[in-house]
């Protein structure tokens, strides 16, 4: 039998509290703003002060320079490439996510998941030896089957594709896997019991609760491969134009001395692309989204 | 609308060595609601799930009208199915969820939407259209699923344990309206529960599965009163079992000589299977037996009872809690009537689901 035990009110609470306090709790994010003004700030207003400054006078001939000749090449190679790759590996990790995720091989998913942590994070100068050795000129696989007299080049923008898809698809592979996991079997079977068939099902359902995601990882795609550096610089040099690879040689004075300013005008360029991807991206993901808000 | 006859005949399934469905036959006739209750395992749901058509039986048949739709696709089957929790999409909005299958079916819009609308005004929400199944509570996201498998129309309506995500209170009320609309479009029902009071107060008929197999069917009153099987009486409502000595079709227990029902074990050591409705308690300084524990539940109170070494469970009207306090001597008899005797081993199986309800 239960008992009941008398019912203990607090006391009142004491009168003649003090004043409230203003809360220090932005304090805590002291070291975030200060990580932010060394990281982005300072590196930005150095950008914006050298881009519009050539000898020692205020000047767009910096950014005049960046858009044409070479450079504007290069500019319109990395978005060319970083694009492709972003579409191909998105739609490729896709791919495999979803065969590992419904796998039926639990081993098969754990060393899938495992390979794709570690490969997305491979990449500068390992990653093109890797491929040189393997695939290059005189690589052990090139001379294996006799790919060279066949034709075959990895020191092409083609070749720097296979090669950024390499990393960018396990990544893709890490982003969407948990997602594709948060699709319930519910939706499925009660899309099945309404009258659905895959293909509706995927239509209706699958792919919109999925589009939020799927749209970061090509985001996420494209900014790896517009902004890597080290492989291509390793793999092919000058032979297939890069902005970030122009940026390097016109900060070195490879080709043109006192272009240093010209350089900062790209990274300006760099960081305008990237701000129009996140143009196009955040409508569009808080279209897709709008059903989680 | 109108519900239609189902068969299920001798369906068995396997789970990679477990057997979920066992033979199972059973028929629900047209507008029946039959509620599918049984412990964990016993492939209730396994057996919903093969008129869903989301599960294949390695044998048998489900049949709809005398139609054998075992192999037809669950996409093609005249069944609304509600899940258990969380199958509302997502993406959709009420409208659209409520309105997917007309959308499959290529209905124009104006058309499904006013159909949605209709089922949404039935399930009384006639003003949540436009908005998100994350912004419903998990009672609102029931009766909207409810909708939803309404809305085609089907002649069978499955529901899988539909409210057991739910709190008390919503459940309740839910069930009832669950009840209502059923009886109103007179659609044939399958129930799957696990909860005894929910399938004896829904159900035209409660279907007990042990083990794969149909125990018993019958109406609640009936299942609860006359139970055919040690089993059934053990699981559906709550059970003392108080040793007794039988001889031919009668049992003495605790000095009572009281008629068997049902199967009489070889041995003539025997338990007897009595509710605890059935066992009066009156005070009595002279006798041993005491009352251990009381808990009051408004019109009744359920005392525990030490008699000897056995203890029992025993209902009394709310008002004689007072005089039957713990450590009150008391004196116990059981009510003149027909009794269900079995060997020990018989109902090792059996575990009431609502065991909160014991002392």
């Amino acid at each position: 039998m239960t008992v009941q035990s008398p019912v203990h009110t607090a006391p009142a609470a004491a009168g003649g509290g003090s004043r409230p306090k203003k809360s220090k709790s932005w304090l805590a994010t002291v070291p975030l703003l200060a990580f932010v003004v060394l990281v982005f700030g300072v590196p930005l207003v150095i950008i914006l002060g050298g881009t519009f400054t050539r000898e020692g006078t205020l000047s767009a001939a910096n950014v005049t320079d960046s858009l044409q000749g070479a450079y504007l090449t290069a500019l319109l190679g990395s978005v060319k490439l970083s694009a492709l790759v972003a579409v191909v590996g998105a739609l490729l990790g896709t791919f495999l996510a979803q065969a590992v995720v419904t796998s039926r091989f639990r081993l098969l998913r754990e060393a899938v998941l495992t390979a794709s942590g570690v490969l997305s994070n491979f990449g500068g100068i390992p990653l093109a030896f890797a491929w040189i050795a393997t695939l290059g000129n005189s690589g052990v696989v090139t001379s294996a089957l006799g790919l060279d007299s066949a034709g075959w080049s990895l020191y092409n923008f083609w070749g720097l594709t296979l090669v950024y898809l390499y990393f960018s698809i396990p990544l893709m592979v890490v982003v969407v896997v948990p997602a594709l996991d948060g699709l319930r079997p519910q939706w499925r079977e009660a899309a099945q019991n309404n009258g659905a068939n895959t293909w509706q099902y995927w239509r209706h359902v699958g792919i919109p609760v999925l589009t939020p995601t799927l749209l970061g990882g090509v985001v996420l795609l494209f900014g790896g491969a517009f902004a890597a550096y080290a492989t291509a610089a390793a793999m092919v040099g000058g032979t297939v134009p890069l902005v970030t690879l122009q940026i390097a040689n016109a900060l070195s004075g490879n080709v043109l001395i006192g272009h240093e300013n010209v350089a900062l005008a790209l990274s300006l360029d760099m960081i305008v692309v990237a701000g129009l991807v996140m143009a196009v991206y955040l409508p569009l993901q808080r279209r897709s989204a709008r059903w989680l808000r | 609308m109108n519900g239609a006859k189902v068969e299920l005949r001798g369906l068995r399934r396997n789970f990679s060595g477990t057997t979920a469905l066992d033979g199972l036959d059973l028929t629900i006739e047209p507008g029946e609601l039959i509620a599918l209750l049984g412990p964990s395992g016993c492939g209730k749901t396994t057996a919903l799930r093969c008129v869903a058509g989301f599960e294949q039986p390695d044998e048998g048949a489900v049949l709809i009208d005398g139609a054998d739709i075992t192999r037809v696709p669950a996409n093609r089957r005249d069944a609304g199915m509600v899940f258990q929790s969380y199958s509302l999409f997502p993406n959709l909005s009420i409208r659209d969820n409520v309105a997917f299958g007309l959308r499959v079916r290529k209905v124009a819009a104006a058309k499904r939407h006013a159909r949605a609308q209709e089922l949404l005004e039935l399930i009384g929400l006639p003003q949540i259209g436009e908005r998100y199944p994350h912004q419903l509570s998990g009672g609102q996201q029931q009766r909207v699923a409810l909708a939803r498998a309404l809305a085609l129309e089907p002649r069978v309506l499955l529901l899988d344990e539909p409210l057991s995500a739910l709190d008390a209170k919503v459940r309740v009320t839910l069930r009832e309206e669950i009840r209502r609309l059923q009886l109103s479009l007179g659609i044939t029902t399958i129930f799957v529960t696990h909860d005894q009071e929910e399938a004896l107060s829904m159900a035209d008929r409660v279907a007990v599965l042990r083990a794969g197999r149909l125990e018993q069917v019958a109406d609640p009153a009936t299942l609860y009163d006359r139970p055919t099987t040690a089993f059934v009486a053990e699981f559906v409502g709550t059970m003392n079992r108080i040793p007794g000595k039988l001889s031919g079709r009668t049992v003495t227990v605790l000095g009572q000589d009281l008629p068997v029902e049902g199967d009489v074990p070889a041995t003539s050591d025997v338990e007897v299977l009595v509710r605890p409705e059935t066992v009066i308690v009156t005070p009595d300084p002279s006798s041993e037996a005491m009352i251990l524990v009381s808990s009051f539940r408004g019109s009744t109170s359920r005392l525990r009872v030490q008699l000897g070494d056995l203890e029992m469970l025993a209902d009394v009207p709310g008002h004689d809690t007072v005089r039957l306090a713990p450590g009150t001597r008391v004196r116990v008899e059981l009510v003149e009537r027909p009794v269900l005797v079995s060997a020990s081993s018989d109902v090792a199986a059996a575990v009431p689901v609502s065991e909160h309800d014991v002392v």
